[in-house]
């Protein structure tokens, strides 16, 4: 059996999604594109996944897909843990593309809460999984208000969430789903990638964000200006973990601290296993390397 | 001279029944005005419909804009209005819960008008809210506290400070006094009889208690079944009442 583009001998439509699925998708995402960090909801549909899982996410990466795509799945920085192996098979199964593990040799990047360490190019596709796509949620529950104060651009409220951070810390205590300001206009939630990926924000990919439960897709274009909001005397910090990546060195990575006995002893690793993976082969070593410890 | 606010037969109905109907009347800068009634009576349908919380089926409202002179508030666009009632306006609820986010601290509520209408400096607005928490009796180290942790009074009372940090011009209040005590709205009256006067307010009062009116208000408005029955000088109608619904409302009020 193959399907209308002639690629696979699958029993399911390419990649998953009905060809009329796909153009909805499409036509939001084209939408999202032309008013970057405004939400346009979609008829988000049932994935054989839970909600939570990206289904957002992979919509957006189906709708996205052709049959000449790489395809690569990061899962907060990593490419072998349970969410992404999942959806990596899913669409090797589902539409016969090539995966990679490698960010530069992808041509789409599903992404949960990480943005790669490499700098992606033109060419490329990030694609996040967002669970809450509304910046202003927690802190006005009403969707319809919400939805006046985008229009209206009242974005006060945003800063009192900042406000109460100082006031509680001492200083901005965000750390991850950092609030931005797209092109001066939209405020969004850049989905908790940490505050340290933010900067990243503007770059020469492409940058959809697929929220599946929400039912909402937005984009930034490429090379779009993204602000952090901040206080003119607190200004914005991408903060990291201060310590180098114990395992390849890198001192400009973002890192995960894991606990690696019972007596206190902890590491801190590149959560970009790719990066990590591809420093340590051009020899460079960390602290606990195997061949340091030796 | 020109009114602050300028109402012209302002109607509103909740299907076939009557909230408030033919209401008229000026409110020049720097007055108060009370409007008195018993429940039912339309007061807090008037009060909402001139605030823009709803559109009245009928009338006009105009106000006073700064940049424009008088424009009529109900057929302004929305941003507008919503510019307005975040500056020149405010409105204070009968619970302090309606008018607060209660799970944001002191400071973050006095604060929200003022990064509402751009304030992008944290130690500015900080002090700015200490101020305004000093000046309706809040100790400062109360700033980081949230307004659970506040008594009844202590709530409304910071609901007064968020409203007027930003200097309106207008305030609206729907039974400010409403659910204290006696002795902590007679601070609360006289808190907010210096503040009209310190700044120059015009502000509409809606109560159901005449005391509140004696003191604070310059005229006074008396409804009842959505009708305006008698209208004048505070003293005027208070002592010398001619309708007859005003009549008995004087003369139900307790003597101690």
């Amino acid at each position: 059996m193959t399907d209308q583009t002639g690629a696979t001998t699958s029993d399911y439509n390419f990649a998953y999604l009905d060809e009329q699925t796909k153009r909805m998708i499409r036509r939001a995402l084209l939408k999202a594109v032309a008013i970057p960090g405004y939400q346009v909801p979609f008829a988000s549909r049932e994935m054989p996944m839970p909600y939570g899982w990206g289904t957002g996410g992979v919509q957006v990466s189906a709708a996205c897909l052709t049959p000449d795509d790489t395809f690569k799945v990061i899962d907060q920085g990593a490419d072998d843990t349970t969410n992404a192996v999942s959806i990596r098979k899913f669409f090797e199964k589902t539409a016969d593309v090539e995966t990679t593990e490698h960010t530069q040799d992808a041509t789409i990047i599903q992404t949960r809460h990480r943005i790669p360490e490499a700098p992606l190019t033109e060419d490329q596709i990030l694609v996040y999984q967002v669970p809450i796509p509304e910046p202003l949620r927690f802190l006005e529950p009403r969707e319809t208000e919400t939805r006046k104060m985008h229009a209206l651009e009242e974005y006060g409220l945003m800063h009192v969430k900042l406000y109460e951070d100082i006031a509680r810390h001492g200083h901005i205590a965000t750390s991850y789903a950092y609030p931005v300001k797209v092109e001066g206009r939209y405020v969004m939630d850049p989905s908790p990638i940490p505050k340290f990926d933010n900067p990243k924000l503007e770059m020469a990919a492409i940058q959809l964000f697929g929220a599946g439960r929400e039912q909402r897709i937005y984009a930034i274009p490429p090379y779009t200006q993204v602000v952090s909001l901040d206080f003119e005397d607190h200004p914005f910090d991408p903060s990291k973990a201060d310590a180098p990546c114990d395992l390849c060195g890198a001192d400009h990575t973002y890192l995960d601290e894991v606990i690696i006995d019972d007596a206190g002893g902890r590491m801190f690793v590149c959560s970009d296993t790719d990066y990590c993976a591809g420093r340590q082969a051009q020899g460079h070593r960390g602290r606990l390397s195997p061949e340091a410890a030796e | 001279m020109t009114p602050l606010l300028s109402v012209k037969n302002v109607t509103k109905m909740y299907g076939d029944r009557i909230g408030c109907a033919d209401v008229s009347f000026d409110l020049y800068p720097g007055e108060v005005m009370g409007i008195v009634g018993e429940s039912g009576s339309g007061k807090s349908t008037l009060l909402a419909a001139l605030a823009g919380h709803h559109a009245p089926d009928r009338g006009e409202v105009h106000f006073d804009t700064r940049a424009e002179g008088l424009r009529d508030t109900l057929t302004m666009r929305e941003p507008e209005r919503r510019m307005l009632a975040r500056t020149d306006w405010a409105f204070v609820h009968q619970n302090p819960r309606d008018g607060l986010r209660m799970s944001v601290s002191a400071g973050g509520n006095v604060g929200e008008r003022l990064m509402a209408v751009g304030a992008r400096n944290y130690g500015d607005i900080r002090d700015t809210a200490t101020d305004w928490l000093g000046r309706v009796e809040i100790n400062a180290d109360r700033i980081d506290d949230r307004p659970r942790a506040f008594s009844g009074g202590m709530q409304q009372r910071l609901q007064i400070a968020r409203n007027l940090v930003t200097g309106p011009r207008l305030v609206f209040m729907d039974e400010p006094t409403g659910g204290l005590d006696v002795s902590v709205q007679a601070r609360l009256l006289d808190l907010l009889r210096g503040l009209v006067r310190e700044m120059g307010l015009s502000a509409i009062i809606v109560t159901h208690d005449l005391a509140v009116v004696r003191l604070l208000a310059d005229r006074l408005m008396v409804m009842k079944s959505g009708h305006v029955v008698e209208s004048g000088l505070t003293d005027q109608v208070l002592d010398d009442p001619q309708h007859g619904y005003t009549q008995l409302l004087v003369s139900s009020v307790l003597q101690v």
